[in-house]
């Protein structure tokens, strides 16, 4: 495969042709801030934080799904770009119902983060304040729509890792949500298999587990990746389980 | 069916028309229907029957043009043409115009008038001349014979190349070349192709499509097939909204009709080309019109936009290296293979070869659906076609494109039609929705009405477009309210800015495009609802000095 060279930030990098932007930035260790990305999922670039100034290219392309080409320059935080992040952080902070102080992922939160991080101090839109639901059916675990900024990383990995496909969007435009199965209730759902990796890849405090209260629920989505490369590689061939 | 076959049934046809006796010609496409075309018919059936015209017929066809003024009703003996025919007046014209040879001179249109004589009609050359429901009409004159010759006589390469020289451009909306498209489709690598034919019209106001499709579905399905053959697909799909009820039943029947005649289907003119067209019908998603979308629409899933690249040519159906293109774009294949791109390229101007087709809505006097050179200046198509704005009041802007287009005001009127000059001013040439506003509209209602519908069609994938569009719709009915200040002005700019150059799809880059044109152009209709700007004043002069509020 072929190796390719071109410059982020004016440092110059390289990779490969089945790498995104997005990958070679972090290789390299330029931060580029993401919502709807996460490692081990299909990339579906939705959430336009991690779009980047390439030369030549007449629109701002996602860093997530725009791959590697000879030569490219790119740029990933101009102030152009930092603007841009604000107002869309912005946009997600007036969209649901996020009360940090008494949210179980109080100080664990993704959202939370990328505010610090682009500098939204004030929200100069009205807030939406929509009227959203909670499903606390499940035996183990809730979901608080006031709290889903709708990534769709949920849907995403119940389709993708779990093969479930519990978690879909329904509705439109403002009105969308997460829905469960034909949107019954979760506890309802029969194809539901309880395995939780929906939860833990949730970026805000839409997703927790029963029984966390505020600041308690941490999120981990390191197993993403394991999981996947093991099923890629083929590592989960029963007959290495015995000779062992 | 073979080309031979293929003439002869032609001129069967012709020689079948030749021998009736009187044949009156009636619109049966939606907007004449729904104000009582099937009224005129019958009551000229009766007639027929009452004056013994045994040998005489009424043919229903497709959009007549005129579409303020119907019924409208050809004669096609002599060319007459009338407007809004009633059942009375079937009889008398009848009575007075086939029978006495008088014509009812108070319902005659002029065809020497601007509204006909300015048009130039390849799209539309069929609309109004034939009947929509049989296959023979169309082969009479001259249908199918495209697709014959590209068959029988050119490589799949030279019909592209054929393509490529005319210039044609996606009628769509973005004017991409349409010949560049099917050369990136057909050099693509795959067993399996496909060719969409995008007839998920959706903009307010706008039916050129739905014209196309109830008048003279035929041509549509023969640009695919030439489509088909160009690129190596043997599959077609036509992805139609499902608010176009009489489009789909003429489409399902000109299907049937194409296979049973052998010009669709398996061995087509008798060599191993072979292309099956499906329709797929839409449920309504303005978002369904974009392509991405579209696709994932036709898989059965969610009619939400991707990222591109990789674009449809490459990657497209279940995969597949696929040609989409706009019914208008599909309409005009058959034309440039029978005439040869030169004709083509010689109409309209360099950069935007051939003729769009408009429809024609507002405050404008003749509404309707006309076809024009491109690089038609503004002015003629309103004032010489369109009779400019009803009586008493003034032109105040034309809209083009729908929610994604903007507003041109009286100082571009002279302004040629084309892809590049109508994205100068801020607007874009869209896929053919034109709207006329006059002094009496409001400029910023009219881009709260458009961000309305943004909203409301809005997918929700992206944050931008989906929250953005809300924030900008309730900035501007806080406006057109008279509650809002300067500050809220600055801020609806600045949201602008942001869901054009962030959103995923054409749909939220575009949908500022109504905000930004109406600021450019009309400020002043802006500025004259704002209040002033509160800023705090403390009652006390020593904090006076200081703040800054003080001075």
């Amino acid at each position: 495969m072929a190796i390719l060279t071109l410059t982020i930030d004016d440092q110059p990098v390289s990779g490969t042709e089945t790498e995104t932007l997005l990958e070679v930035a972090r290789q390299h260790g330029i931060e580029i801030p993401t919502l709807c990305h996460l490692d081990g999922l299909t990339d579906v670039g939705a959430c336009r934080l991690c779009l980047v100034e390439i030369e030549g290219a007449s629109r701002l392309q996602p860093a997530c799904t725009t791959r590697l080409q000879e030569g490219m320059v790119v740029r990933t935080n101009t102030e152009r770009l930092q603007r841009y992040r604000r107002t869309i952080v912005e946009m997600l902070a007036s969209e649901g119902n996020h009360h940090c102080a008494v949210c179980v992922s109080n100080n664990h939160c993704e959202l939370q983060d990328l505010a610090y991080t682009v500098g939204l101090q004030y929200v100069r839109v009205p807030y939406l304040y929509p009227a959203k639901t909670l499903d606390a059916t499940h035996k183990d675990f809730v979901i608080d729509r006031d709290r889903c900024i709708l990534c769709s990383r949920c849907v995403r990995v119940c389709h993708e890792v779990e093969g479930a496909h519990t978690w879909d969007i329904a509705g439109r435009g403002i009105g969308c949500e997460i829905i469960s199965d034909l949107k019954q209730p979760w506890g309802q759902s029969t194809t539901c298999t309880s395995c939780g990796k929906c939860v833990l890849v949730c970026p805000t405090g839409a997703l927790f587990e029963k029984g966390a209260t505020v600041a308690e629920m941490e999120k981990r989505t390191e197993f993403l990746r394991y999981i996947v490369n093991a099923r890629q590689r083929r590592e989960w061939n029963p007959d290495l389980l015995h000779e062992e | 069916m073979t080309v031979e076959e293929l003439h002869e049934l032609a001129d069967r046809e012709r020689e079948r028309q030749a021998g009736v006796r009187h044949r009156v010609l009636y619109c049966s496409a939606a907007g004449c229907v729904s104000c009582g075309s099937h009224a005129t018919r019958d009551a000229f059936k009766a007639a027929f029957t009452r004056r013994g015209l045994t040998e005489s017929e009424v043919v229903g066809t497709g959009c007549m043009g005129l579409c303020g003024q119907g019924p409208l009703v050809k004669i096609h003996d002599d060319g007459v043409l009338y407007e809004r025919v009633d059942a009375g007046l079937a009889h008398r014209i009848v009575d007075e115009h086939l029978v006495e040879g008088r014509p009812v001179a108070e319902h005659q249109l002029d065809a020497a008038s601007p509204f006909f004589a300015s048009q130039v009609k390849i799209v539309l050359e069929n609309c109004g001349r034939i009947d929509a429901t049989r296959i023979e009409e169309y082969i009479a004159v001259g249908g199918y014979e495209a697709l014959a010759r590209a068959v029988a006589e050119l490589k799949p390469q030279e019909v592209v190349e054929e393509v490529r020289k005319s210039g044609l451009r996606g009628r769509g909306g973005a004017g991409y070349p349409t010949g560049l498209k099917w050369d990136i489709a057909r050099k693509a690598p795959a067993e399996q192709k496909y060719v969409i034919c995008n007839a998920d019209e959706g903009d307010p106001g706008a039916f050129m499509d739905r014209s196309v499709l109830e008048g003279d579905p035929h041509r549509v399905l023969e640009g695919m097939a030439i489509a088909g053959y160009a690129i190596g697909a043997s599959q077609g799909y036509i992805y139609v909204r499902a608010e176009y009820p009489l489009a789909i039943e003429r489409l399902k029947l000109a299907i049937r009709q194409a296979e049973r005649h052998g010009v669709l289907g398996s061995r087509i003119f008798e060599s191993g080309f072979h292309f099956r067209i499906d329709l797929r019908i839409g449920a309504g998603a303005f978002v369904c019109g974009e392509e991405t979308a579209l696709i994932r629409s036709i898989q059965g899933r969610r009619g939400r936009p991707q990222p591109r690249p990789p674009y449809p040519s490459e990657r497209g159906l279940f995969g597949a290296p696929t040609v989409i293109n706009n019914v208008e774009t599909l309409a005009n294949i058959a034309p440039i293979l029978r005439h040869g791109s030169a004709w083509f390229a010689a109409l309209g101007t360099p950069r935007s070869p051939g003729t769009k087709v408009f429809a024609l809505a507002g405050k404008i006097r003749r509404t309707g659906l006309i076809e024009v050179p491109m690089g038609i200046p503004l002015r003629r198509i309103i004032f010489e076609i369109g009779g400019g704005t009803p009586e008493g009041t003034e032109f105040k802007a034309a809209q083009t494109g729908g929610p994604s287009g903007g507003c041109i005001p009286a100082e571009h009127l002279d302004l040629p039609v084309d892809y590049e000059a109508l994205a100068t001013v801020g607007s874009i040439m869209g896929s053919g929705g034109l709207i006329v506003m006059d002094s009496t509209s409001n400029m910023v209602d009219v881009a709260r009405f458009f961000m309305e519908f943004s909203r409301d069609e809005s997918c929700g994938k992206c944050a931008p477009c989906r929250v953005g569009t809300v924030h900008m719709h309730d900035l501007l009915r806080k406006i057109a309210r008279g509650r809002a200040t300067a500050d809220d002005v600055a801020l609806l700019e600045e949201l602008c800015e942001t869901v054009k150059e962030t959103s995923l799809c054409g749909l939220g880059q575009s949908a500022p495009n109504p905000v930004l044109s109406t600021l450019r152009f009309f400020r002043a209709e802006y500025d004259a609802l704002l209040g002033p700007v509160e800023v705090f004043t403390p009652s006390n002069p020593l904090a006076r000095g200081r703040g800054p509020g003080g001075s």
